[in-house]
């Protein structure tokens, strides 16, 4: 009885002793670079802009004028245009990315002819800068002497003002979002495709299964931990993307292609800083409202799994 | 069998078009653009160039406006080594600390890991700290915020890899005595180089290729980035359709280096990162 008490105490002092150098192993003061850059840089300024979204504010002098922001935010249709038009832009590049990105991940994991040329060649618009990218469309794409429309009305049809009509600035400028953010989605779809065991697929074919088969049965359920990052990350940059929207129309023409980011920039630039800061709270709460139960539901699926 | 591999060529080479169409020509026509005239380019047509201008266009962006290009390429070159180098370094120790030593601390750092990657930064607010600590508008406060904002997805994917290095490598440094900053910087850093790398060239990458960041917090010409100063030009000088694409042309080349050389790793540490961490 004796012993074995002793036995365990000894083995819990032991055990106490080994956690204690883990510990010093482990300092938590590595911790601090990062707390306080973060403290100082991101959640200071974002507990701030609950307050300083109530105010109307020069950055010097700020005087509370309660939700009135608010209410300007949602009740001038220009401003409250971007709003809908981040949710649109969000939505559609994402749904985009994940469809066409898994699509060229299928077509390109299979045996194919210039199979890694077409990898990097898919990858390279990530290298450019969206301002780059953002310029090289607006010639491309110009009414009059753009190469596109020069290119449709050789096939004899007469293109659109693809940047200057306002019912499809936006969606215009989705689908450059989409060319320059495809190399991403397709690079995780590729790691996802390539590490579902190859089992899988030769008892598939053993079964005589069609091919639609196969992918829907096989590659869509086990390919979903990959559809998850695509969604997230591209659901996160699409509803906050601000410069390509800027480089291409500059929200324009109108207010047709503003989202909040770019009204964000230009209440910022016209002095208005307290309304500038409503809206980003708005963007932060549209985004939270949006990622935090799609990220819960896609890790619940995971844990299942 | 005979169909199969008819229908790969087909299928191979219907893609290898499309691809042209769709990637290569829009660069090519960047390219084309910057060896034109002034006057050619400015028709915006896709046709090779009568009078070969590249040089001339070359030089011309360089020492426009007392070399405002060159100079925005050393703030551009200083801003994203020196954060990235911080980056890495800040982001690593949390990573292993953080998936090695289970704690309270971790459980709020694992929060604001996630709230770092999905709330969109408050940027007036931002603007009204660095002006509250005297960097508003200087290089330095600018790297500061640039590895703020990197900091939750490279934790992200040190932490990933981290849980992949054998806990008994760190028991042996322990039982030699080293002191927790030599197992880390001796032991542990160098086991990480695959997702040094990968956080090296996406956050080079992001950094040097940032807009909206040097837009909020670094205005004014003096210190002003490539993307700033490309950006400027075009709004100032809208004809100059061969120096814009000259400048679109210049800047690309670090990022585009970048991946030739670390094609491989980028994708092995971003797979390893990304789809299971």
């Amino acid at each position: 009885m004796t012993t074995a008490t002793t036995g365990v105490r000894a083995g819990r002092a032991r055990k106490v002793r080994t956690l204690g150098t883990a510990r010093h192993a482990y300092p938590l003061w590595f911790y601090l670079p990062a707390a306080v850059l973060f403290l100082v840089f991101f959640a200071i300024p974002t507990f701030a802009s609950f307050y300083f979204s109530l105010t109307r504010w020069t950055l010097f002098d700020q005087e509370f004028i309660g939700l009135e922001n608010y209410i300007q935010f949602f009740r001038e249709p220009q401003l409250y245009q971007s709003f809908i038009n981040t949710l649109i832009y969000g939505f559609v590049t994402s749904g985009m990315k994940v469809v066409i990105g898994l699509a060229l991940a299928v077509l390109l994991t299979s045996a194919l002819v210039g199979r890694n040329y077409l990898r990097s060649v898919i990858f390279f618009p990530v290298l450019v800068s969206t301002i780059g990218v953002g310029i090289m469309f607006n010639a491309l794409l110009d009414p009059f002497d753009g190469v596109v429309n020069g290119a449709l009305e050789t096939l004899g049809i007469t293109g659109p003002g693809w940047l200057t009509n306002p019912d499809i600035a936006l969606l215009t400028i989705a689908g450059i979002d989409v060319w320059k953010g495809l190399g991403i989605a397709v690079l995780i779809y590729i790691a996802g495709l390539v590490a579902i065991p190859t089992e899988y697929y030769e008892a598939a074919k053993v079964d005589g299964a069609s091919k639609w088969a196969v992918f829907k049965s096989i590659t869509l359920p086990l390919v979903k931990p990959a559809t998850g990052t695509v969604i997230i990350l591209s659901l996160i940059g699409g509803l906050r993307s601000f410069d390509l929207i800027w480089a291409t129309t500059g929200g324009g023409p109108g207010f047709s292609s503003d989202v909040i980011g770019s009204v964000i920039y230009k209440q910022y630039q016209a002095g208005f800083y307290g309304l500038s800061t409503a809206g980003n709270v708005v963007l932060f709460l549209v985004v939270t409202a949006i990622m935090v139960p799609i990220s819960l539901m896609l890790n619940k699926r995971e844990v299942e799994q | 069998m005979r169909r199969e591999r008819i229908m790969r060529w087909v299928l191979g080479i219907t893609a290898i078009v499309a691809s042209i169409i769709i990637f290569i020509l829009p660069f090519a026509f960047i390219v084309v653009q910057a060896m034109k005239t002034r006057q050619e380019a400015s028709e915006l047509s896709f046709s090779w160039p009568t009078e070969l201008a590249f040089v001339d266009n070359f030089i011309e962006v360089i020492t426009q406006r007392d070399f405002i290009v060159a100079r925005a390429f050393v703030n551009s070159t200083v801003l994203t080594v020196v954060s990235v180098s911080f980056l890495v370094i800040i982001a690593a120790m949390v990573g292993y600390v953080m998936q090695r030593r289970a704690s309270r601390i971790r459980t709020v750092a694992n929060f604001f890991v996630l709230a770092g990657l999905i709330v969109p930064p408050a940027v007036v607010p931002t603007v009204w700290v660095l002006q509250g600590v005297g960097l508003f508008g200087t290089l330095p406060g600018l790297i500061l915020i640039e590895i703020t904002f990197g900091l939750a997805f490279s934790i992200l994917l040190f932490r990933a890899f981290v849980s992949t290095i054998p806990r008994s490598l760190d028991e042996a440094a322990i039982i030699d005595g080293a002191s927790p900053f030599r197992i880390f910087f001796g032991v542990i850093l160098p086991l990480m180089k695959p997702t040094v790398v990968t956080v090296i060239v996406v956050q080079s990458v992001q950094i040097f290729n940032d807009f909206a960041n040097p837009l909020y917090f670094l205005p004014g010409d003096d210190n002003a980035t490539v993307q700033l100063t490309l950006y400027n030009f075009q709004s100032q000088s809208s004809n100059q359709w061969n120096l814009l694409f000259m400048d679109i042309l210049l800047i690309t080349i670090p990022p585009l280096v970048m991946y030739i050389f670390f094609n491989r790793q980028i994708v092995a540490g971003m797979t390893s990162g990304a789809v299971k961490g």
